[in-house]
């Protein structure tokens, strides 16, 4: 008796799944539909009645305002669109260093948490409860605060050496530009080059004959050696700029603003704080066994920390991790409260003296949008190929 | 299984119901201020002798009293008035969505603000300029001799943009440090941050009066970098409103030219022979038909904060804590800029 | 039989205690010379330092609401700047005389929010209670009823505010979150796609932007002449952010829920929205609630946000105190550290309570 299938009918009636699902999506577009429709006719009839000008011509208008620190040199001849790059420069300086310093001191607080000194559990314990529970922006203000009133005052810094701090900010020589930096630069390049080429033939080697060879210090020692070399051959430029004492204030060096500094020093503790316990999650969703075995091979705790536990943990760490990069990026955002001029405190200026509110709001979201989304996307992705694979 | 979710939609539904407030009249602002009973003022989240409020919540200020003087000649009452504290990037878009009827916030005349945000400007209650404060101990005398230095200043105001014209006319490359909030802006520059800060010459004053643990030691440039005319601003759409808010203002500083003050306004209003005083007082005209209130709107806002003299003296005149001369603000006929239209 | 003389070996040493401090001592601090060098400096440092904090906080510190005082014994604290502006601090710019109402107001709140904590109190009636007490506080605060004066929301500040927009914006922010998160696993296209489109774009921008847009743009997209007070746009701005990021959290917990309890369901005959509520929801929130009291903690601090939109809340309303008294500004660090103590009470609090929920739902898993 051979098996009959039942035909396969699609029909137009509320019993079947496929047709009711087509009439809620056109409920739902429809209505959305009609909710935008309303928001935007209402935006242009309030713009039009209140002659209130839009568009986004205002971009190219001279900006008129000057920028206390920027990345990139900024002039206020220069328009609008340039001074919101150059806040979001500003933003990226912040944001970056904020997320290389928060990873090193997240993962060392993480993973201190292990420790099997009580001293170091409980002080990471503590830091990780104060810093999480307060919020970010009391945070900023109060580093901000202990920055300008209990730092010297500008005329007496405090100096070492050539590096002068003070309410001003902090000081310090810098190299002055010249043919032989970019040298170096070219030299470090290849001694990355060269570190990565080395350690394949080591993996190499080590995969067929099972001899170590040194993975870090080694390909190091290259990149440095590289770019010395480098420096050399372009002519070992060494001037400095260096910062001296001025009538009012100190000048010359390079230097940080107490807004740069204070923002950058509370974003890392607070995040750190939330990365610290991402580690730990991380590092506890392994296994009991794993580190059981590792004890039976004879393995001390760092090598257990660095071979066994860390590279397993990462599947779960990474993740959350990510979430907590893009909350630090979105955080300095909070810069606008202590004068550090970021791309939400230009927009702000911006709207003041254009009066497009809506363009200048709709480009800043879009800006941290666009961060956000292809930073999630990389995640969607990682995370698709580490999951665990379901039927 | 209950869904406690609907009632709360509910019960955030009828909140929301109580809080929208009625709508207004399509730019008949006089009309949905008498209906509401109250005229509400934007003005400063605190300004010593323009708008601040004391800590039981009363408000005083310059800009305060025009918004009584309003009050007064609409409502018939000074009191009848909403305070909105506004600070320096709400304001205008409070203005324009409708959520104040008029700004008197120590606010500058500008095209731009004209042009571009749809504002009217009504009439000048204080002629300003931008200034420098510094340190008595930083030794500078002019501020010509900034350069290169910080200089704190609020975001959001006429002042980023004058000090980036003074600074490069004069090629001195300031370096602005730009705070959200006046307070910060006057924290940092009273911790010590910069080293000069920034804003209008009265908000100077009013900042070293009330800010400063020793106000001797600062002191204010005598350059005056621009100029700033200040006066309450209103939106575009309604005329009436706009001319009521201007009138009052040259009622009140015509009433200083011709002498009337609050104390004696009823008495010569009894008694005046002079057809200006007459005039003002409505003892004659009723000038106040052709603005859509009564007769007496002088009067009652004469009542309720005197004339344009008295209210300077009290707020910010020489022998209020701002101590500022009347200098630009005195009237035409004494060497000022204050030249009131004629009400008539 | 030979007699041999009984010869005793020699007595053996007690066996090491391996309980009592000594032994906790010599396991945790002193296990190996590295670890013992670590606990010789760190407990060095914390001997030099701690007592001078202590001094600093506690011992040497003035207690008066004297500035002048203060600043004669510039040694310690000025706790001063507290017991003189707690209550501009705690309650904003409520009227002084009608601040019994917030105090009320807020003692019913946090009643609430720890009677929601004890498992004796969860019942069906738990939820209209809830909605009991928040319009009773809403009232309360706002007064025009039963003879209390009318306070409007600009008046409302202080702790009061930041509970209120805390605990209104998680409590509107959860059902849109649950619907969001079943949409975005919906099989159904277009819900799927503007529930990912909405989640997103929320979870792109920071809170910030979603405030200014809320305080700028809300009263433009409104129909000509309606106004809507600020408070209903920040809380509206606050919930939608918060449902973005908690629709992410109960979205995991409906991933970990395997398939086969969705199929017997199905097996069962049970519709799509019974299947939800009665099998998959239940399982799913069980195990989120850890991850949904995160959320609470973080909007709970977010609301400090509000204070760039000029709402003074605990955070504003700190700097709306001391700001203009030039008397009391140089101790701003004490009131600072005043709000930071508030803060803290009640997010670890509320993560301590997290935890314990967490070991509960996980009695089954634990070795």
């Amino acid at each position: 008796m051979t098996p009959t299938t039942p035909p396969r009918k699609k029909h137009w009636s509320w019993r079947s799944q496929a047709f009711r699902g087509l009439v809620y999506q056109a409920l739902a577009l429809g209505l959305i539909g009609l909710m935008v429709w309303f928001l935007v006719h209402n935006t242009t009839e309030n713009m039009r009645i209140r002659g209130i000008q839009s568009g986004f011509d205002f971009l190219s208008q001279p900006a008129g305002f000057d920028i206390g620190e920027s990345v990139i040199a900024f002039d206020s001849s220069e328009s609008y669109f340039k001074a919101l790059l150059t806040g979001l420069g500003n933003t990226l300086r912040v944001a970056i260093l904020g997320i290389l310093l928060t990873t090193v001191l997240g993962t060392l607080l993480g993973v201190g948490r292990f420790s099997r000194n009580a001293l170091v559990r409980g002080m990471c314990s503590a830091y990780v409860e104060f810093f999480r529970n307060v919020p970010v922006l009391l945070q900023l203000l109060m580093w901000y605060l202990a920055m300008t009133e209990y730092l010297p005052d500008t005329l007496e810094p405090i100096q070492i050496g050539s590096f002068f701090l003070s309410k001003g900010g902090l000081s310090f020589p810098a190299p002055v530009w010249a043919p032989g930096f970019a040298w170096a630069i070219w030299g470090l390049v290849a001694g990355v080059a060269l570190a990565w080429l080395y350690r394949h033939w080591a993996h190499g080697r080590f995969e067929a004959t099972g001899q170590v060879r040194s993975l870090f210090w080694v390909p190091l020692g290259i990149v440095l050696v590289m770019g010395a070399l480098g420096w050399l051959a372009g002519g070992a430029p060494s001037e400095f700029n260096v910062p001296f004492k001025g009538e009012f204030a100190v000048e010359g060096g390079s230097s940080l603003t107490p807004e740069f500094i204070s923002l950058l020093i509370g974003l890392t503790v607070y995040t750190a704080a939330f990365v610290a316990e991402v580690v730990r999650a991380g590092i506890q969703s392994v296994a009991r066994g794993q580190s059981e075995a590792a004890a039976a091979l004879g393995l001390s705790k760092g090598q257990e920390m660095r071979l066994v536990m860390l590279p397993q943990a990462l599947r779960v760490i990474i993740p959350p991790m990510t979430n907590q990069f893009l909350n630090l990026t979105k955080n300095s955002s909070l810069a606008v409260a202590i004068g550090y001029p970021d791309v939400v405190s230009i927009s702000n200026t911006a709207i003041n003296q254009t009066g497009r509110a809506v363009e200048c709001i709709s480009i800043v979201m879009l800006i941290y949008l666009t961060t956000s989304l292809s930073t999630s996307a990389l995640m969607g992705w990682y995370n698709k190929r580490a999951a665990i694979q379901e039927r | 299984m209950a869904f406690p979710s609907f009632k709360l939609a509910a019960v955030a539904l009828a909140a929301v119901g109580t809080l929208a407030s009625a709508p207004a009249f399509a730019g008949k602002t006089l009309d949905a201020i008498k209906a509401r009973g109250q005229v509400v003022c934007g003005v400063n989240t605190g300004l010593a002798g323009f708008s601040a409020a004391d800590s039981s919540g009363k408000w005083t200020g310059l800009d305060v009293d025009i918004c009584r003087a309003i009050a007064a000649a609409t409502l018939g009452d000074a009191e009848k008035v909403k305070y909105v504290p506004l600070n320096a990037q709400q304001r205008f878009t409070a203005l324009q969505s409708g959520e104040v009827d008029v700004l008197s916030r120590n606010t500058t005349f500008t095209l731009n603000r004209d042009g571009a945000l749809g504002l009217h400007m009504t009439a000048v209650t204080y002629y300003d300029g931008q200034g420098f404060m510094v340190p008595v101990k930083s030794k500078i005398k002019s501020a010509k001799q900034l350069k290169g230095q910080t200089v704190c200043v609020q975001s959001g105001t006429t002042t980023e943009k004058n000090m980036t014209d003074f600074s490069k006319a004069n090629a001195l490359g300031l370096k602005p440090v730009v705070f959200e909030k006046v307070e910060a802006a006057t924290g940092a520059y009273f911790a010590g941050r910069c080293v000069a800060y920034t804003t209008d010459a009265s908000g100077l004053a009013s900042v070293r009066n009330k800010e400063a643990k020793v106000p001797a030691d600062h002191v204010i440039l005598p350059e005056l970098i621009s100029k700033e005319p200040l006066g309450p601003m209103v939106r575009r759409g309604d005329d009436e409103w706009f001319a009521i808010v201007k009138w009052v203002i040259h009622g009140l500083v015509e009433s200083e030219e011709y002498g009337l003050t609050q104390s004696n306004v009823l008495a010569e209003k009894a008694k005046s022979t002079d057809p200006v005083v007459q005039r003002i007082t409505g003892a004659t005209e009723d000038t106040g038909k052709n603005l859509g209130l009564d007769r007496d709107w002088m009067v009652r806002a004469l009542q309720a904060t005197g004339n344009y003299g008295e209210i300077f003296e009290r707020n910010v005149g020489p022998k209020s804590p701002l101590a500022l001369p009347r200098a630009m603000n005195n009237q035409w006929n004494k060497g000022g800029l204050m030249y009131a239209y004629p009400v008539r | 039989m030979n007699a041999k003389t009984f010869q005793p070996i020699a007595p053996r040493p007690a066996p090491v205690r391996t309980d009592g401090p000594v032994a906790w001592a010599r396991r945790n601090l002193f296990s190996d010379w590295k670890t013992s060098l670590a606990t010789l400096v760190i407990g060095g440092l914390l001997l030099w330092y701690l007592p001078q904090l202590l001094n600093w906080a506690l011992f040497t510190a003035m207690w008066k609401p004297d500035a002048e005082a203060c600043r004669a014994d510039a040694v310690g604290a000025c706790w001063g700047v507290v017991t003189e502006k707690y209550r501009l601090i705690i309650f904003g710019r409520y009227p002084f005389e009608e601040q019994w109402r917030p105090l009320v107001a807020t003692l019913l709140m946090v009643g609430l929010l720890v009677a929601s904590c004890v498992r004796y109190f969860w019942k069906p009636w738990l939820a209209a209670l809830w909605v009991a007490v928040l319009a009773l506080s809403f009232a309360l605060m706002y007064g025009n009823v039963a003879g209390l004066s009318l306070v409007e929301t600009d008046r409302w500040g202080g702790l009061p505010l930041t509970i209120l927009l805390a605990s209104l914006s998680i409590v509107m922010a959860f059902p849109i979150a649950l619907v969001v998160a079943l949409g975005r696993r919906s099989h159904l296209p277009a819900i799927r796609s503007f529930c990912t489109i909405y989640v997103e774009l929320v979870r792109g921008v920071p809170l910030i932007s979603v405030l200014f847009m809320a305080s700028f743009m809300f009263p433009l997209f409104m129909p000509h002449g309606l106004t809507i007070d600020v408070l209903i746009r920040v809380l509206v701005g606050i919930t939608l952010f918060a449902a973005a990021y908690m629709a992410e959290v109960i979205r995991g917990g409906l991933q970990a829920i395997p398939k086969g309890q969705v199929e017997a369901a199905a097996t069962l005959g049970l519709s799509y929205w019974q299947t939800q509520f009665k099998i998959v929801l239940p399982q799913a929130l069980a195990m989120v609630v850890p991850g949904i009291m995160n959320n609470f903690i973080s909007i709970f601090k977010d609301t400090s946000l509000v204070t760039i939109v000029s709402l003074y809340e605990l955070t504003g309303s700190l700097g709306l105190a001391l700001n203009s008294d030039a008397d009391w500004r140089p101790y701003k660090i004490e009131g600072y550290l005043f709000i930071a103590l508030i803060y803290f009470t009640f997010c670890f609090a509320m993560s301590r309570y997290s935890l314990w929920v967490e070991k509960q739902v996980n009695k089954s898993k634990l070795r």
